[in-house]
């Protein structure tokens, strides 16, 4: 089952909400409707679901509706329209008292501004959340301690917030939200208030957290490096609409409308996308039976200097030049001896940001493996023109 | 310019003689009685300690809440009082303004979150609260002595209707500004609405509150003074008496002393909110 499950949820601020959604089902824009009626359009017919462990972002920019968009999953903001399943129950159709429960007991949350509590020390507002469940002193400070320490703010328990660091407070805020033990995190912005390096150091640790402990994560960002960093799967949103949903390279290899792709344009593409993305298959392959005599002509056909040579389980043996065939095939000696095994090689999951060093000083080109299997080979060439292009086009541009 | 002829005039003595008077006399009467003993009860208090124990503790209250010059502001401000022999006086407008204080702050407060939470309050108090800071205050003078009678009573009341609006607006004020952020956290985690108010809200309004209290306080010393039009006793009464007899010294004196009870009531309170 889905642990947060969003259906068709619709937000409109204003005075005739109902009559904003008549307009929205007429298939009336954002705009149309603040021009003609004063009211605004915060999130326009969402749909998406988090399965358990998974963590999910809303990316878009400001007044997109991501801020609407998590204030309804815990009804901090009243929904006009839709369905918010946490663990299967319409979070919507809750009365007071289970919206309460719903909130104590599953949906913790991070805020940009941190939102802690200025007059109370660190440790107070840690154990905030189950001290108004009636949670005895004891017990609560001994939790709240425990999860302080997990932060890494031990020794600062007993400071105020304005004491601390932006990053320092937000590792409040988060020691606040895990404190009650739920297992969901709504993040609004986390890490946005952040200077950049505490951030990346924030981001961080947040997937290592989320490894060891398992938290369902919808986090909320502007910033779309940060989504593909943190996001298994992203949706993005624009005019209270949510326009993709996938995983970050479906994001970026195939954007669904030139809005998306505006968007991932300016990506740090080294940093998401993979060895698999950019690497083509070599035109010609030299299997270990074929002889020297076999691998020059190969290599005559396609022009090339050297040969990537194969057993017959196609294994990878090495790499063979056009010089040592010739030597190989005129003396009939065994070009095995010849063949070259410390060319670079890495796995079709390596992020191209690792490999730009490599290929830089790399006289061949990176061998992809896997399980010694050779999948293909990565041109310095292809890693530039990946990270300019995407894959597509640069596919294009090697065959 | 006059096409209706609007006789509210008349209208209004004659609700306030024929019906109001008549009908409700009974209950003015039995507030009267709660009020004048509250003031005589506060006044006699005061009148029972004597003065050089209260200018001790006022000392040391200033000395620690503030600091040596205020400490010292209060030991002359009060052998000052005590030698131009405006002690009781003194004491007899502190107990007009302390009974009208707590009224306005246990009135006005409450009201005052009940406006920040609820539109439909605020939208309410909120003519009536400019309604009660702009009218002239001598207008609210001539109710307060057919209701109440003279003296010390109709004084708290009509200084009750004129300090309030601070103590309201202020505390309003003070819980809208808690950030927004802070509510939202506070929400987030499952807090009910009284436990919203009480460990975030309030705690956090708390310095607004004790500026808009300051405000009350010295609202309800000017108007404690010119309450002495309607024989409430005092220094409010000694200034009237100087200006009817054109006795320029007594004028002084006795506007001397009002202003050393304000400075004191003022820093003393101010230095209340900042510690808290």
């Amino acid at each position: 089952m889905n642990k947060i499950e969003v259906n068709n949820l619709t937000k409109i601020f204003g005075s005739h909400p109902q009559q904003g959604l008549k307009h929205l089902k007429n298939g009336k824009k954002k705009g149309e409707i603040l021009e003609e009626t004063g009211m605004t359009v915060g999130v326009n017919r969402a749909s998406f679901s988090v399965k358990p462990g998974e963590i999910f972002v809303i990316m878009g920019l400001s007044g997109s509706g991501k801020s609407t968009l998590i204030r309804l999953v815990n009804r901090l903001i009243e929904s006009t329209k839709g369905e918010v399943l946490i663990d299967g129950e319409d979070v919507t159709k809750m009365d007071k008292k289970q919206l309460m429960e719903t909130r104590r007991k599953k949906l913790g949350m991070v805020f940009q501004r941190f939102g802690l509590l200025p007059h109370r020390s660190v440790l107070h507002n840690v154990a905030y959340g189950l001290e108004i469940q009636g949670v005895s002193k004891e017990e609560r400070n001994e939790k709240a301690m425990k999860t302080i320490e997990d932060v890494g703010l031990t020794g600062y328990e007993n400071s105020k917030p304005s004491e601390l660091s932006g990053g320092m407070q937000q590792r409040v805020g988060l020691a606040r939200a895990l404190t009650n033990d739920t297992d969901i995190l709504l993040m609004d912005e986390a890490f946005s208030a952040l200077d950049p390096i505490i951030r990346t150091e924030m981001q961080d640790e947040l997937l290592k957290m989320q490894s060891k402990l398992g938290k369902t994560v919808l986090f909320i960002t502007h910033d779309l490096d940060e989504a593909l960093k943190l996001g298994e799967r992203i949706a993005i949103m624009k005019d209270g609409e949510i326009v993709q949903i996938g995983t970050a390279e479906e994001i970026l290899e195939s954007p669904a409308n030139d809005y998306v792709s505006k968007f991932v344009k300016d990506v740090d593409r080294s940093k998401v996308l993979e060895a698999s993305h950019v690497m083509r298959k070599p035109e010609v392959l030299l299997s270990y039976k074929d002889g020297p005599r076999m691998a020059v002509r190969k290599m005559e056909d396609v022009g090339a200097s050297s040969i990537f040579v194969v057993d017959k389980e196609k294994k990878f043996k090495g790499l063979l030049t056009i010089d040592d065939a010739i030597k190989a095939y005129k003396e009939d000696i065994s070009m095995e001896q010849f063949l070259i095994s410390d060319v670079h090689t890495t796995s079709p999951d390596t992020p191209l940001d690792d490999l730009l060093g490599v290929a830089a000083d790399a006289k061949y080109p990176i061998v992809v493996l896997e399980d010694n299997h050779l999948l293909g080979i990565i041109s310095r060439v292809s890693i530039l023109s990946g990270l300019v292009l995407g894959k597509e086009k640069d596919e294009e541009v090697t065959t | 310019m006059n096409y209706f002829n609007f006789p509210l005039e008349q209208w209004t003595n004659s609700f306030v003689n024929d019906w109001l008077l008549p009908e409700l006399s009974g209950f003015f009467n039995q507030i009267s009685m709660i009020l004048r003993s509250f003031v005589e009860g506060v006044t006699n208090l005061l009148v029972a300690i004597p003065p050089e124990a209260i200018t001790i503790v006022i000392f040391l209250l200033a000395w620690k809440l503030s600091g040596k010059g205020l400490a010292l502001f209060t030991l002359i401000g009060g052998l000052y009082l005590g030698s131009v022999g405006l002690w009781p006086e003194s004491l007899q407008t502190l107990a007009i303004v302390i009974v009208s204080t707590i009224i306005s702050v246990i009135l006005g407060v409450p009201l005052g979150i009940l406006s920040a939470t609820n539109k439909v309050v605020d939208q309410i108090t909120r003519p009536i609260l400019d309604f009660m800071q702009t009218l002239p205050i001598f207008v609210y003078l001539i109710p307060a002595i057919l209701l109440f009678g003279l003296g010390g009573v109709p004084a708290v009341i009509a200084t009750f209707v004129f300090a309030t609006p601070p103590a309201v607006r202020f505390t309003s004020l003070g819980i809208k500004q808690v950030p927004e952020e802070v509510v939202e956290a506070s929400r987030a985690f499952g807090s009910t609405r009284k436990q919203l108010l009480l460990k975030v809200q309030l705690p956090l309004a708390v310095p607004t509150i004790m500026a808009g209290i300051n405000q009350t306080i010295m609202l309800a010393l000017s108007m404690a003074v010119v309450a002495s039009m309607i024989g409430a006793p005092g220094l409010g009464a000694q200034v009237l008496k100087g200006i009817s007899t054109v006795n320029v010294g007594l004028g002084l004196t006795a506007g001397l002393a009002i202003v050393v009870l304000a400075i004191i009531l003022d820093r003393l309170t101010q230095s209340i909110g900042n510690k808290l």
